[in-house]
């Protein structure tokens, strides 16, 4: 039986990847000496999961993505993508960065067409561009420069190179940092359709607790070694419920407070009044 | 008030234009951003002396149409195109007065002609040679030779630049020597060509090629060792490398100083032109110069520097063109 080789399908490629961090660790050398910023980082995350990072700033939360798309290699321990450990840039991979980092002299659909996987051919790429900028509502500014354009809209532009790629693991450093709190709402759950439909593995940066809880089946908090944190992870919590999820849930805002105590912000979250508790005065 | 109030009922008072009238409209504040939605005209063809303190240009459907519409902005725009064909003029002045000036001091015998000819007899030298099919020759072999070293010379320095900015390794070898090659003078090299290359056109052409050389290479050098690395990252992390990350990320970058470059080392070739030619050549404008200053000609050097000032300026004009219209492409 003659045995036929195929290039990978569009499907194959975009195939969600489980992705394991097995105690991984990341020392800089710095003129002050060693800097160790992460350190024992064992997580496991399953294909199609989203998992938010939360921690202070500085913690490591943008180092640790760097790490899994391979732009710089952990000191200790290995990241297994499909069970495989990763050595360069992964292709199955796609990030969007905490800054835009768009390139200032092509437009935006240039910008985004940048994201799409090596060997596209012309006309579905342009198709599939298309798609994307009406996708996060930047259909009527294809041709700018972003120069020209507002930082969320380059930060949506960035969110949509990302996509581009069709990736199996999708990484978003505070993808919607730079948005006004209603087009951050608008984009959460424009990442949820994004994922319903093609149900790849993300790993979310975020400073926002709330978005954390809206969006992830987990939460990450990180914390500061310098500041005295024996190693980075925390706390993993998993987020109760399925999506989408009800943002002023109870359940949510006690979940809510519990992660902001964890970041060291005081809450004043006084929890609902037990019924049993009568008896007891 | 002169305005003839129309509004009745429950709708503003507007005029007969149907801008709500100020002072006569409980409801609809003169300050735009009380009204709300459903209180009648809510824009008004952009009048702001119908308002009376003046404050129409607010945000919300208040503010002045754009430029080309009203009647003010068509006579700004003529006015700073009537400014910058001033500016434009005002830089044919100068030349034209010394010109003058030189046509006084030489006409008037307070320079002696064997000095300073007049403007006049450097023109007829010019008529002369031409006639004579001699100009054309010297000006085309001086620019054919600018035109060639620039072209070899800056393509090197493209070439060079890009290994010693974008690898480390390169740097340490060959940015030591390269830059002590730098620090010889143009002049020290043409005994050493006309001796190794021979008095012919390929000995000036080099040393205008090493003229060329160095300010793009330089330029190349330095502006690829700082490309925003953000964005050399960016390129990275979606799967761009070696390159390809040159030509997409890395070359694009560094553009406007390219061009830059390419601006200083066209005026460099012209230098170094000069130096060639004066030193040992038949044909060219530095031989125009060097010949006509042996046969007491100052009216033929006078027209040889002319023609060096007009077609420095001539091409860097022009390199300049293509350099607003690549600005505009690339940042
Ligand atoms: N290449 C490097 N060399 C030295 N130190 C580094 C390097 N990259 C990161 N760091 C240090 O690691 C720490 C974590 O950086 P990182 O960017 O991961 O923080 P973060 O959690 O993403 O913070 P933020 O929320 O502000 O983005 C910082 O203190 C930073 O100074
Ligand atoms: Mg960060």
């Amino acid at each position: 039986m003659a045995t036929i080789t195929t290039a990978p399908t569009r499907a194959q490629l975009s195939a969600a990847q489980p992705v394991r961090l097995d105690s991984v660790g990341r020392t800089f050398d710095t003129p002050q000496g060693p800097r160790t910023v992460l350190r024992e980082v064992d997580l496991e995350i399953t294909p199609g999961e989203i998992v938010a990072i939360i921690g202070a700033s500085g913690c490591g939360k943008s180092t640790l993505l760097r790490q899994v798309i391979g732009l710089d290699r952990p000191d200790e321990g290995a990241i297994l993508i499909a069970d495989a450990p990763t050595h360069d840039i992964d292709p199955r991979v796609a990030i969007g960065f905490q800054e835009p980092r768009l390139l200032p002299w092509r437009t935006l659909a240039q910008n985004v067409a940048l994201g799409l996987p090596r060997g596209t051919p012309d006309v579905v790429g342009r198709a599939r561009v298309a798609e994307l900028l009406a996708l996060v509502g930047l259909e009527a500014s294809a041709g700018l420069r972003p120069r020209q354009v507002s930082g969320g809209m380059a930060q949506r532009a960035s969110l949509a190179r990302a996509l581009a790629r069709n990736p199996g693991v999708l990484l978003l450093d505070e993808p919607f940092g730079a948005l006004d709190a209603l087009t951050r709402l608008k984009m959460q759950d424009l990442l949820l359709e994004v994922h319903a439909a093609e149900p790849t593995t993300v790993i979310l940066v975020t400073h926002d607790v709330e978005e954390a809880l809206y969006l992830a089946d987990r939460v990450v908090l990180l914390g500061n070694l310098a500041h005295g944190a024996e190693r980075s992870v925390q706390s993993v919590t998993r987020v109760p419920g399925s999506r989408p999820r009800d943002r002023a849930s109870a359940e949510l805002a006690a979940l809510r407070a519990e992660l902001l105590e964890g970041l060291g912000v005081t809450t004043n979250h006084t929890p609902a009044p037990d019924p049993d508790a009568h008896h007891s005065i | 008030m002169s305005e003839i109030a129309t509004g009745t009922g429950t709708g503003p008072v507007t005029d007969a234009q149907g801008r709500p009238l100020v002072g006569l409209n409980h409801l609809t504040p003169a300050h735009g951003d009380h009204r709300t939605a459903g209180d009648g005209p809510v824009r008004t063809d952009e009048d702001p002396r119908a308002v009376s303190d003046g404050t129409a240009g607010t945000a919300d459907g208040w503010a002045p149409e754009p430029d080309s519409a009203s009647p003010r902005g068509h006579g700004r725009r003529r006015r700073s195109r009537l400014a910058r064909a001033a500016l434009v003029a005002l830089g044919v002045v100068v030349p034209l007065a010394i010109v003058v000036v030189w046509h006084l001091v030489t006409t008037g015998g307070l320079v002696p002609a064997h000095q300073l000819p007049s403007p006049g007899s450097v023109v007829d030298a010019g008529v002369d040679l031409w006639q004579r099919g001699q100009f054309q020759v010297h000006v085309a072999i001086s620019a054919q030779r600018v035109l060639a070293g620039f072209a070899i010379g800056s393509l090197l320095g493209l070439v060079l630049g890009s290994l010693v900015g974008l690898s480390r390794w390169f740097a340490a070898a060959f940015a030591p020597t390269i830059g002590a090659i730098r620090a010889v003078p143009s002049l020290a090299w043409v005994p050493l060509l006309i001796l190794w290359i021979g008095i012919n056109e390929d000995s000036k052409v080099t040393l205008v090629t090493i003229g060329a050389f160095f300010p793009v290479f330089t330029t190349v050098a330095g502006a690829l060792r700082h490309v925003d690395p953000h964005l050399v990252e960016a390129g990275r992390a979606f799967g761009l490398r070696g390159l390809q990350l040159l030509r997409t990320v890395q070359l694009p970058a560094v553009v406007p100083t390219v061009v830059s470059g390419l601006r200083l080392a066209l005026a460099q070739a012209w230098l170094f032109v000069v130096a060639a030619e004066l030193i040992a050549s038949s044909m060219g404008l530095g031989f125009l110069i060097i010949d006509s200053a042996n046969n007491g000609r100052v009216d033929r050097m006078l027209l040889a520097i002319v023609s060096f000032a007009i077609l420095g300026k001539l091409t860097d004009s022009l390199i300049g063109l293509g350099e607003k219209h690549l600005l505009k492409r690339w940042t």
